[in-house]
């Protein structure tokens, strides 16, 4: 029987969790997931949840600890955001490597300095290229959704890989909505149990874990790691469907909203794409035909499916809430022109560069009319289209 | 009393067949502590050269679980293994009579430096754990560049001996007091040539609930450019002079010096012994050896002083 609760997303994180059951939780505060391990440190304190948690004293030493825990056998999960994640950056890739079904969830935040509590997403897309799968929630549902389906993946035998859970901070972390919660059992039977390749704590069988490696090994090593995450693919897609055919609420890559005879959409991922749902609904009411994909899944990047729910576009907004100095675009830019570039049929649909939303800044209805408002334009004026940055609602 | 004979019949569990230098004073001593535990044990071994020259693949001197991740995490790393542990049993995931024992390998740079904060954060949480310190008194694995272990006066790579500058300017750290200081259950420094008293003080620590240091002692020839066969002699000569004194603290309060010297030796002994300490033989170096001398000094005196438990040495 499934039950609808008011929560936050924090408190839809905590609620997944408790129902997941980890057997060590990692707590390192860092807005805005500390609630998140608040309310998880009181399921174990009120005795429900048989789990050990573990009060680090950095998040360091946090993301050091899971490690730990993962490579001894059970389910781990922590949660954090921000310098949190940042300072987690070296070990994250030990994670990965080590192939520890480790699962956090990101309260996604700014990156210092100047120092800002609030929604974007350069916390994880510092972190995009360290080995662990990707997946983006718009809203308190999706998170808890996908904090149950990312156990499942992470565990999953070909794919033992770390999962982390993006929610936007401050936005989707603390709204209050409704949500429809899974009965536990019913979670308990998805998820199913731990199964550890190996156990630190299996005295008959040892393991030496984290060797060193010489140039004749390491490059095979690190080819072989690609693995796990390349069949991630496959699973992602099988544990959203099968989701779906027990809870009614089906996952993929990305949700295409009225995408299939558009010609202008907008790329996106997580809370952003509310409003921008209401601004399509409200141009396709005057007969533009314009779409969007929310993309939930930025690690293993779906290139090829994102390439058909593209190609047949006239233009193509991507907006990134997160800046990469030195770049050509942001990296959800750069991940979904590369996508579209090898398309049999070379005609290309533009794709435009946007960023928004840094530091918590809002996005507005207004400003996603503008955007579909300056795709259109550029794409019919003809004029030599350059790709140049554009910020949204950014005070000149 | 166990005899020698008796710990060399006790199971290997790091074997024959890695890399360290010859002399190496690390093997030694973790054939001694190794032994100490009656119970199977995980390893959480930190960056540095026993890492590096064990666990080399496809092969391993590891007949144990082992895990190696970064540099400096060693004991948060244990954290996660020993709550596992802990989680596991109390949900009856794991059979609650088997015990297992938890270590984290560390070197001096870890220890001190960068895995500090883990290290005191591990030890403030309480884990059943015990952290093993071999302090080399400086970065091996990196070519024996400076620690905040590094003695005063001591030449290395980063701070080197020159007319401008005698060696490392700074006082080493003392983490055994910083240990002592978070008040856990034990906290203990030897060295190997006293290695009854590292086997005794190795078993103590296994046995005690919650948190133990060890600091050990462990010259490294390859970087002291010392003699191979005087790695063990020079551990004692440390013992001597008090430069490496051989005491313990139990719950951050009850102190026992396990070895007095007879006969404390000057501290030039010590110096005159490594070639990293040479330059301090110029005469307008002496400033330094004297200070040296006084420091040593103030830190004996300050054990002689503490010390609450002189007659239970052989406990
Ligand atoms: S460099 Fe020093 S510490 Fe490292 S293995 Fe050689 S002797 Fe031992
Ligand atoms: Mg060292």
């Amino acid at each position: 029987m499934a039950s609808i609760k008011v929560l936050n997303g924090n408190a839809a994180v905590a609620e997944a969790v408790g129902q997941v059951h980890p057997d060590v939780v990692v707590s390192n505060p860092v807005a805005p997931a500390t609630p998140i391990l608040e309310r998880i440190a009181s399921f174990i304190a009120e005795g429900w949840l048989d789990a050990e948690i573990i009060n680090a004293e950095s998040a360091y030493s946090a993301i050091s600890a899971c490690i730990g825990a993962s490579a001894a056998g059970g389910r781990v999960i922590s949660a954090t955001a921000s310098q949190g994640l940042a300072a987690m950056h070296e070990l994250l890739f030990v994670a990965s490597s080590l192939r520890l079904p480790i699962v956090i969830a990101v309260a996604n935040r700014a990156l210092s300095a100047p120092i800002n509590i609030h929604a974007d997403h350069s916390d994880a897309m510092a972190q995009r290229d360290c080995g662990w799968i990707q997946l983006f929630s718009e809203n308190s549902q999706e998170t808890y959704d996908n904090i149950i389906q990312a156990f499942k993946i992470a565990e999953h035998p070909d794919v033992r890989n770390p999962v982390m859970v993006g929610l936007d901070g401050f936005i989707t972390s603390h709204e209050m909505t409704n949500i429809w919660l899974v009965e536990t059992g019913e979670v308990t039977d998805f998820v199913g149990k731990c199964n550890p390749a190996y156990s630190l704590l299996d005295s008959n069988n040892p393991v030496t874990v984290g060797s060193l490696d010489t140039p004749d090994y390491y490059f095979e090593h690190k080819v072989n790691q690609l693995q796990g995450m390349e069949n991630a693919r496959k699973v992602i897609k099988e544990v959203g469907k099968e989701f779906g055919d027990r809870f009614s609420r089906y996952y993929g890559y990305f949700e295409s909203y009225k995408l299939e005879d558009a010609e202008y959409a907008i790329v996106l991922m997580s809370s952003a794409a509310g409003a921008a749902k209401e601004v399509v609904d409200e141009l396709r009411s005057n007969g533009e035909h314009v779409g969007l994909l929310k993309l939930r899944v930025f690690r293993p990047f779906p290139h090829q499916e994102l390439k058909e729910a593209l190609s047949h576009l006239e233009a193509i907004a991507v907006l990134d809430r997160a800046l990469i100095p030195g770049s050509f675009g942001g990296p959800l830019f750069n991940e979904t022109r590369a996508a579209l570039y090898d398309m049999e049929d070379k005609n290309l649909p533009l794709v435009f560069p946007y960023v928004y939303g840094l530091g918590g800044r809002d996005i507005t209805i207004d400003n996603f009319r503008d955007v579909f408002r300056d795709i259109e334009e550029k794409n019919t004026e003809k004029i030599e289209i350059k790709t140049e940055l554009a910020f949204i609602n950014l005070r000149q | 009393m166990m005899t020698l004979k008796e710990l060399a019949e006790k199971e290997d569990l790091l074997t024959a067949g890695h890399g360290l230098c010859a002399g190496c004073a690390i093997f030694p001593i973790l054939k001694v502590v190794l032994r100490a535990s009656q119970y199977p044990m995980v390893v959480s071994n930190d960056t540095g050269c026993l890492q590096m020259t064990t666990s080399h693949f496809p092969r391993t001197s590891w007949k144990l679980n082992w895990i190696h991740s970064a540099y400096g995490n060693s004991a948060a790393i244990v954290s996660g293994i020993e709550a596992m542990y802990r989680s596991l049993k109390k949900q009856g995931k794991f059979p609650l009579e088997k015990e297992l024992k938890f270590l984290a390998i560390a070197g001096d740079g870890a220890a001190n430096d960068a895995g500090l904060g883990p290290l005191s954060g591990a030890v403030e949480r309480g884990h059943h754990f015990v952290y093993l310190c071999l302090d080399n008194q400086m970065y091996a694995s990196t070519g024996g560049q400076r620690s905040s272990a590094t003695p005063m006066g001591a030449a290395a790579p980063d701070t080197p001996a020159s007319d401008a500058l005698p060696g490392k300017m700074q006082a080493r750290k003392n983490i055994a007091r910083i240990m002592t200081a978070h008040k856990i259950p034990y906290v203990a420094q030897s060295a190997p040539w006293i290695w009854q008293d590292l086997y005794k003080k190795a078993e103590r620590a296994f046995e005690t609930p919650g948190p133990a240091y060890l600091n050990i002692l462990s010259p490294c020839p390859f970087e002291w450019k010392t003699p191979t066969r005087k790695t063990i002699e020079l551990t004692r000569l440390a013992a001597d002079t008090c430069i490496w004194p051989v005491y313990e603290v139990k719950n951050g309060t009850k102190l026992t010096i396990n070895y007095k010297p007879r006969q404390k030796l000057p501290v030039t002994r010590w110096l005159q012994s490594q070639p990293r300490f040479k330059h301090l033989e110029q005469s307008e170096n002496k400033w330094i050896v004297d200070k040296i001398q006084e420091e040593v000094d103030k830190d004996w005196d300050y054990l002689l002083s503490a010390e609450t438990e002189p007659k239970h040495r052989d406990n």
